[in-house]
């Protein structure tokens, strides 16, 4: 079952791909400057293509079955997007081409941040930030600045909840900013107290994810923004879990002053095994002058014809450039189709069905596994797995057998305020058939925990491998596979 | 349109929630902001979808409607068919981050070898799952840098011959914080040696390009010492392909080597997603951002592998993590994978050898016109700048009429160098291609 590694497939003379012969004359080589050795595999074709065709086969992948992976929001990857963004039309350009010869990418480009714009109630949005942790990176600068512009360079303190996302404090940090944790309250909502109690002259910014990691809606949405504003801080939204609120509110209404999307999440642009992902940052009216450049723009010309002409501009106040080139082009043209394809409605209809699934599996599950906090949730809950009376079944030992009845676990320890945690994440994608057999496994896992636990602890046992060693792995370093046996000492 | 639910599926499933409608689920949201109108276009069908897209992207002159001579971190290369046909597998395309060791295998086995792939191609002793692109890369090599240092260090020398893109994005990372860079401001038809005169007691890190932005290959090994002798590292952003032919940072005694892993397997794609490339040597793999694999065995005993040394990261260590990112870019890393799988050592070694004879045929053909002069006499890989008799701006617009789409105008990010062209060259550049690039500039020079 184990596949060696293509390393081990490689034999000296062997060739996957042959290119042609140079149609020009020869130029001499520099020789003191050539390597002698390159260490790489000599394997055919077949055999790459059946050597990862058999590693696929190691992975599950939403393709396969349910992947309620909360807080990433791992539904249905709709073919189309994948042949949209394979057009030669948008696949064979090149990031710096003349505008003028790439007007059909850029109207796109416009399109895509107008679109974003209206779906989240933002004024202003760059494309450039390629994941939700560089869009959190770009906003977080964007706070920065803007204090500095502002003359009140002391603000150096960022607000973050105990429920938040490890990637809000690291990005605060990361950018030289104090972080300070605000805890939750008991309804699961960001106590206002302790809030108020941080809200003084060296706020910078408070980072909310709404719905938060506990898949509630916070109530206290509008005092929170209130209290920040009020001190003079700006209002963070983590986008992350932007799939609850498509056509339900705009964060830009209810007082979010920058927001990161993540397209490879609510958009269904693949996760890809880990990416690329895309990060869109939209930003309030005060705030557009400080968005990454460049952003495209549309200019009307009088040339006769109705199609407006776009090119590229950098903002006044631009934080600077988060990468190179414009962003994850080929995760916009995915996203787009995605939007082409719900329209507002569609939208609406994808938030209002994540929330129905959710909804659905936790009052299926809540009687059995106990629920930290019993309201009606957003797009995904949080369960605990832990039983009194048999306290060695960790919510691990219940994702591993999940793994057996054939679907992907739920995000486990997180969040960090609930013990035990499972986090459950359907989407909208599921019906209810396959909701209906995650419970079932779940209330026979629950059954299990109690009657024969040593399944649980043994668990997985129908998978490709085991569980596997990890301290081993870290104490043991090996991150490289040994050189073809030519090269060999 | 992609949810499965019925009428009566709705009506099931509202019921035993004992709810009525789903607006119902929606009462946390305050009711001023709750169900906005969302003005978007209406919904299409995939076929009337479909269409708007082609629309648009033939709206697009492509790489193949044109001969391009345009690079600058983003090259035009070959890509078998069989790389699109791995990645399509939607086994690996719709999978996450591989948090589930059992059922994720081929992800990890794949990071694995491109790791060493990685680590082959540099010279370098570790690598990790992959960054954004080359210009964040080059920003984590900093950062590791400093990491390495303590933070005691405040200086990065970094090369005028570095990408404006990476230099701006390293900018906007460090902005604000204790920390300054020199080097950009010198003149960018200097060697690294010109390097040298900064470098000292405070310098973190000492960054150059191999090639470097305009093309050029110099021997690091002088640098490499320099950097050495007062306790900076040498970090090295690559063109991987290059590295194929030409002796790899590890050679020189690089420390840290980043780079852009587009030549590698990846489309143009309008300049993303592409592949960051973050090596380094293994005593600093502390310092590395980023996911890393390693091999283990299971509870039998038999060999898989893992994500492992994550406790540097953001998820565990949270404000005191050394870099945000917790992704990586999965798919691309698969495409580089299968890429040099693929072509293997002969195969790569055949594409970078075929960038070099035709760069260099074309340059010759080109400074061989009148008014036109390579603007370095340096070693050169697959890119090269030429001086011009007039602006590129202009020639570059005569160019397009006559159907070719021409190199980069340097004068866009060095001010001075209006009249000064990034020409680059890869194995899809046909002789053909070339001689008529260069009859083009003869007729629009000579006017």
């Amino acid at each position: 079952m184990a596949e060696t590694t293509i390393y081990d497939k490689s034999s000296p003379g062997r060739r996957g791909v042959r290119f042609p012969q140079p149609d020009v004359p020869l130029t001499k080589l520099p020789e003191s400057l050539m390597r002698k050795e390159l260490p790489l595999p000599e394997v055919s074709e077949n055999e790459v293509v059946r050597h990862f065709t058999r590693l696929s086969q190691l992975n599950y992948g939403v393709d396969i079955g349910f992947y309620p992976l909360g807080s990433c929001t791992m539904k249905y990857n709709p073919k189309v997007n994948e042949a949209a963004a394979r057009l030669p039309g948008f696949a064979l350009i090149h990031p710096l081409q003349p505008v003028d010869t790439v007007q059909g990418a850029l109207h796109l480009m416009y399109e895509l941040q107008e679109h974003l714009k209206e779906i989240g109630g933002f004024a202003g949005m760059t494309l450039q930030p390629a994941a939700g942790a560089h869009g959190e990176l770009t906003g977080v600068l964007i706070i920065k600045k803007f204090h500095e512009v502002n003359g009140e360079p002391q603000r150096n303190k960022i607000l973050i909840p105990d429920s938040a996302h490890g990637t809000n404090p690291a990005t605060s940090a990361m950018s030289g900013f104090k972080v300070v944790e605000i805890p939750s309250d008991g309804r699961g909502n960001v106590d206002l107290e302790a809030l108020r109690a941080e809200c003084d002259e060296t706020l910078a910014g408070f980072m909310l994810t709404n719905p938060n990691t506990l898949g509630l809606f916070d109530e206290n949405v509008c005092d929170i923004s209130a209290l920040v504003h009020e001190a003079g801080g700006l209002m963070y939204g983590d986008g992350a879990n932007m799939n609850a609120l498509l056509g339900i509110a705009k964060p830009g209404e209810f007082g979010v002053d920058i927001m990161h999307y993540n397209l490879h999440k609510t958009f269904s642009t693949p996760h890809g095994g880990g990416g690329p992902g895309s990060g869109p940052v939209g930003v309030c009216e005060r705030l557009v002058d400080f968005l990454p450049g460049p952003v495209v723009v549309a200019e009307t010309i009088d040339d006769g014809f109705e199609m407006p002409f776009y090119r590229f501009d950098v903002p006044k106040y631009s934080i600077g450039r988060m990468k190179a080139f414009h962003g994850h082009f080929g995760m916009m043209v995915r996203a787009y189709a995605y939007i082409l394809a719900h329209g507002a409605e569609g939208l609406r209809e994808v938030s209002e069905y994540a929330v129905l699934n959710a909804n659905y599996l936790m009052h299926k599950l809540k009687g059995v596994y106990k629920l930290p906090y019993d309201r009606v949730c957003m797009h995904e809950f949080v369960i605990e797995g832990r039983w009194s009376g048999i306290e060695d079944i960790h919510a691990l030992d219940i994702s591993k057998r999940l793994m057996d009845y054939g679907f992907h676990p739920p995000t486990n320890y997180f969040p960090l305020i609930v013990r035990e945690a499972l986090m459950i994440e359907p989407t909208e994608t599921e019906s209810i058939e396959t909701l209906d057999a995650f419970a079932e496994a779940m209330l026979r896992i629950a059954e299990e925990a109690k009657t024969n636990p040593e399944i649980l602890h043994e668990a997985p046992h129908n998978t490709p491998i085991g569980r596997l060693d990890e301290v081993q792995a870290a104490k043991n370093l090996i991150l490289c596979c040994g050189l073809p046996t030519q090269y060999a000492e | 349109m992609y949810h499965p639910h019925t009428e009566s599926d709705r009506e099931e499933m509202l019921k035993a929630i004992g709810k009525s409608s789903i607006e119902q689920l929606f009462d946390a949201v305050p009711k001023a902001f709750r169900f906005p109108e969302l003005k978007l276009p209406p919904r299409l069908t995939e076929m009337e979808a479909m269409g708007l897209l082609q629309d648009l992207a033939e709206g697009n002159e492509t790489s193949r409607d044109l001969p391009m001579f345009l690079g600058a971190g983003a090259y035009n290369h070959y890509i078998p068919a069989a790389v699109d046909f791995i990645l399509k597998r939607g086994e690996f395309y719709t999978a996450y981050t591989p948090y589930q060791p059992e059922i994720s295998q081929g992800t990890l086995q794949a990071i694995f070898e491109f790791q060493s792939h990685v680590v082959n191609l540099t010279g370098m002793e570790v690598s990790n799952a992959s960054h954004y692109d080359g210009a964040t890369a080059a920003a984590e090599a900093l950062n590791m840098a400093r990491m390495v240092s303590r933070n005691k260090r405040t200086k990065a020398v970094i090369s005028p011959a570095l990408h404006p893109h990476y230099r701006e994005t390293i900018d906007t990372y460090i902005q604000g914080e204790n920390f300054t860079v020199v080097g950009p401001e010198l003149d960018p038809a200097s060697s690294p040696d010109a390097l040298f005169g900064l470098i000292d007691e405070d310098t973190a890190v000492v960054m150059v390009q191999y090639p470097d932005f305009f093309g050029r290959i110099y021997d690091l090994s002088a640098l490499a010492e320099k950097a050495h002798a007062v306790g900076a590292l040498l970090s090295v952003s690559v063109n991987p392909l290059a590295l194929a032919m030409f002796k790899s940072p590890g050679e020189y005694d690089a420390d840290i080597v980043s780079g852009e892993g587009q030549p590698l397997g990846i489309p143009l794609s309008y300049g993303g997603p592409y592949l960051g490339l973050l090596a380094t040597k293994e005593k600093y793999v502390r310092t590395i951002a980023g996911r890393l694999v390693g091999e283990t065995v299971d509870v039998n005993g038999k060999s898989g592998y893992v994500l492992t040394l994550s406790t540097r990261e953001q998820h565990i260590k949270r404000d005191k993590a050394g870099s945000n990112i917790c992704s990586n870019q999965g798919l691309m890393m698969l495409a580089a994978t299968v890429y040099v799988s693929l072509l293997g050592r002969e195969g790569l070694k055949e594409v970078a050898a075929l960038n070099y004879h035709k760069a260099h045929y074309a340059a010759e053909q080109i400074a061989s016109l009148d008014g036109f002069e390579l603007w370095s006499d340096a070693v050169f890989f697959n890119e090269f700048a030429v001086r011009c008799p007039m602006p590129v701006a202009e020639l570059n617009e005569e160019l397009l009429d006559a159907g070719i789409i021409g190199g980069l105008d340097l004068g866009d990010a060095y001010p001075g160098m209006e009249n000064v062209m990034l020409v680059a060259v890869t194995e899809m550049t046909s002789k053909e291609d070339i001689d008529y690039l260069v009859t083009a500039l003869q007729e629009v020079a000579n006017g």
